[in-house]
C-alpha cells in the first residue's frame, strides 16, 4: 500500500506542483559536468527524457540529431538556461538547479556561444569582450571594499590589541580595466580582428561576429565551452574561419560540448559522440564507431542521409 | 476678421488671457507627462519582471488592470471621474485635472516602453546571462540602452497628444487665474467679445508652434540615437 501511495504522490508532484522528483544521486567527483535524471517538457511535448551523462575534463563532446531531438535543449540545460523540469546538473559539485547556489557565479565559469551570435549591439567589440569581466570584477572589488569598511567601523570600539587589520585591497578600477583591456586585445589579435576593436557589431560580417562571440566567452576564463550549433547561421565561406578557431581551442585541451550539423567537423574534433533522438541518447561512442560502425537503427538512419 | 486680429493684438488684456492659458496649457501638459513617465515606466518594470520572477505577478495584475481600465475609457469621462466623485475637496479640482491626465497617459506610456523592451531581441538577454550577468544587470545595461532607441520617438509622440489632449480640461469648469485657464478656454472666453475665427485661429497657431518644435526636438533627439549604433 505504502508504495503504491508513494507513487500517486510522485506523480501528483510532477504533474501538478511541478517538483522535482528525480533521487539525488552521489556525484562523481571527476565529473566538470554531470547530469542526473534529466527532463524537460512542455506541456505534453516531452523534449528530453531522463538523460544521465557525466563530461570529463578535457573531453569534446559533438552532439548530433535530426532536428527536433533535443540537442539544443539538452545544451542549455547545461547551464540551465532552460531549467529542466526534472533532474539535476551538477558543474564540478555544484548542484545548479539548486535555488541557493548563485546561478550566475558558476556560468560565469562556463562560456556558450549560440547559433545567432548574440553579440551586445550597444557596445563596441572592445566592451563587448571586456563588460562581463569587468563588472564582475568590480563587482568583487566593491564587496571587499564593504567587508573593509565593516571591519574598519567594527575596529573603532575594540581595544588596540583586539583590532583586526583590514583585508588589503590589491586591484584598483583603472588596473581591473586596463587588463581587461589588454586580454581583450590579446584574444582579439589572436583572431586577427584587433582592428576592428571599437566598432559596434552591425559592421561585422557573419564569421567575425560569430569568432567575437567565442572570445567574448573565453574572456571569462570558462572551464566548459558549449557550442549551440555555431556555424549555423553563417554563409558557407565563412564555416571554415569559425570552425578553425573552435579546431583551435580543442586542440588547447578545452573541454566542448558542439550542438553541430557539421559531421566531418565532429568526426574530426570529438572524442565523443552523442546521437540523440526524441530526447534520449540512443547511442554513443567514439566518433570511429558511430561513424564506421552504428548500431542503432535510427541512427544508420541518420547518418545515410545526412554523409 | 482682420479686425478682431487688430482688436485682439491691441488689447493687452485679450493678450494676457492668451498668455495664461498658453502657460497654464504648458504647465499641466508637462506636470501631467511626468506623472506618465514615472507611473509608466514602474508599471512597464513591474509587467516585465513578472515575466521573470514569480512573486511579482500579482502586482503585475493590478498593472494589467489599470491599463485596461484607463486606456479603455474616455479622458473626459475620466476627468469627470476623478474631479466630481472622488477629489471633491474645494480647489484641488485643478491638480485633479493635472492627475487625471498623469494617469491616463502613464497606462499609454506603460505600453510604450514595455513594447520597447520586448522589442529588443531574446538572445541578447540569454547572452547576458549565459555569461553570468545578473537579470538586473543584463536589462539595465544591455537590453535598455537598446530599448530607448523605440521607446523615446513613442513617448513623444505619447507626449504631443497629450498636449492636444489637455485641451478638454475647461470642461470640467475653469475661470480666469485658475489651472484650468487653459489655451483653449482663453480663446473661448475671448471669442464672446471678438469673432470665433480670429479667436481660436491664434489658439491653433499657438498649439502648433509647441507641437511642431516638439516634432523637431524629437527628430533631433532620433537621429543622434541611431547615430550612435552605426559607426
Amino acid at each position: 500500500m505504502k508504495s503504491a501511495n508513494e507513487k500517486n504522490v510522485k506523480e501528483y508532484k510532477a504533474k501538478y506542483l511541478n517538483k522535482r522528483t528525480a533521487p539525488i544521486e552521489p556525484f562523481d567527483p571527476e565529473a566538470l559536468l554531470e547530469v542526473q535524471h534529466l527532463s524537460k517538457t512542455y506541456g505534453h511535448l516531452t523534449v528530453l527524457n531522463d538523460i544521465n551523462e557525466k563530461i570529463y575534463k578535457g573531453e569534446k563532446i559533438a552532439i548530433i540529431g535530426p532536428s527536433g531531438s533535443g540537442k539544443s535543449t539538452f545544451l542549455r540545460c547545461l547551464n540551465v538556461l532552460e531549467d529542466p523540469t526534472d533532474g539535476y546538473v551538477f558543474f564540478e559539485g555544484f548542484n545548479l538547479c539548486d535555488l541557493k547556489v548563485d546561478i550566475n557565479v558558476q556560468r560565469r565559469r562556463m562560456g556558450m556561444v549560440f547559433q545567432s551570435f548574440n553579440l551586445f549591439n550597444n557596445m563596441t567589440i572592445l566592451k563587448n569582450i571586456t563588460f562581463a569581466p569587468v563588472h564582475v570584477q568590480m563587482q568583487e572589488l566593491a564587496k571587499l571594499k564593504r567587508l573593509n569598511l565593516k571591519i574598519k567601523i567594527g575596529n573603532l570600539f575594540k581595544k588596540k590589541d583586539c583590532q583586526v587589520p583590514p583585508i588589503p585591497v590589491e586591484t584598483n578600477k583603472k588596473k581591473i580595466k586596463a587588463d581587461a583591456e589588454e586580454n581583450a586585445y590579446r584574444l582579439l589579435k589572436r583572431i586577427g580582428l584587433e582592428e576592428k576593436a571599437n566598432v559596434y557589431p552591425s559592421t561585422l560580417s557573419g564569421g567575425q561576429r560569430q569568432r567575437i562571440a567565442i572570445v567574448r566567452a573565453l574572456a571569462m576564463n570558462p572551464k566548459v565551452m558549449l557550442f549551440d550549433e555555431p556555424t549555423s547561421a553563417l554563409d558557407p565561406e565563412m564555416v571554415g574561419e569559425v570552425l578553425n578557431l573552435i579546431k583551435e581551442l580543442a586542440d588547447e585541451g578545452m573541454t566542448m560540448v558542439i550542438v553541430t550539423h557539421e559531421m566531418g567537423f565532429a568526426r574530426e574534433i570529438a572524442t565523443r559522440v552523442l546521437f540523440m533522438d526524441g530526447g534520449n541518447i540512443m547511442e554513443q561512442g567514439s566518433p570511429e564507431k558511430i561513424f564506421g560502425n552504428p548500431e542503432n537503427d535510427r541512427l544508420k538512419d541518420f547518418l545515410s542521409k545526412v554523409l | 476678421m482682420f479686425e478682431d486680429l487688430k482688436k485682439i493684438f491691441s488689447s493687452s488684456e485679450y493678450l494676457g488671457y492668451y498668455l495664461q492659458g498658453f502657460g497654464n496649457t504648458l504647465i499641466v501638459t508637462f506636470s501631467a507627462a511626468l506623472i506618465g513617465l514615472i507611473l509608466g515606466f514602474i508599471v512597464a518594470l513591474v509587467k516585465i519582471a513578472a515575466e521573470h520572477n514569480k512573486w511579482m505577478k500579482i502586482p503585475a495584475f493590478i498593472c494589467n488592470v489599470y491599463t485596461t481600465v484607463f486606456r479603455g475609457t474616455p479622458v473626459a469621462l475620466q476627468l469627470f471621474f476623478w474631479c466630481f466623485a472622488v477629489f471633491t475637496i474645494p480647489g484641488f479640482k485643478p491638480y485633479a485635472a493635472i492627475l487625471t491626465f498623469g494617469i491616463n497617459s502613464g497606462a499609454y506610456i506603460s505600453e510604450n516602453i514595455r513594447a520597447g523592451i520586448s522589442s529588443v531581441d531574446k538572445g541578447q538577454l540569454e547572452a547576458g546571462r549565459a555569461i553570468g550577468l545578473s537579470w538586473t544587470t543584463t536589462m539595465v545595461r544591455i537590453i535598455m540602452p537598446q530599448a530607448v532607441k523605440n521607446i523615446i520617438p513613442a513617448i513623444g509622440n505619447e507626449i504631443i497628444a497629450l498636449l492636444k489632449e489637455t485641451a478638454i480640461i475647461s470642461i470640467v469648469g475653469s475661470t480666469v487665474g485658475t489651472l484650468t485657464f487653459d489655451l483653449n478656454e482663453a480663446a473661448h472666453t475671448i471669442s464672446f467679445k471678438t469673432s470665433y475665427i480670429a479667436a481660436f485661429m491664434i489658439a491653433a497657431i499657438l498649439y502648433l508652434v509647441v507641437v511642431y518644435i516638439f516634432i523637431i526636438a524629437l527628430k533631433l533627439i532620433e537621429r543622434r540615437l541611431r547615430k550612435s549604433e552605426k559607426r
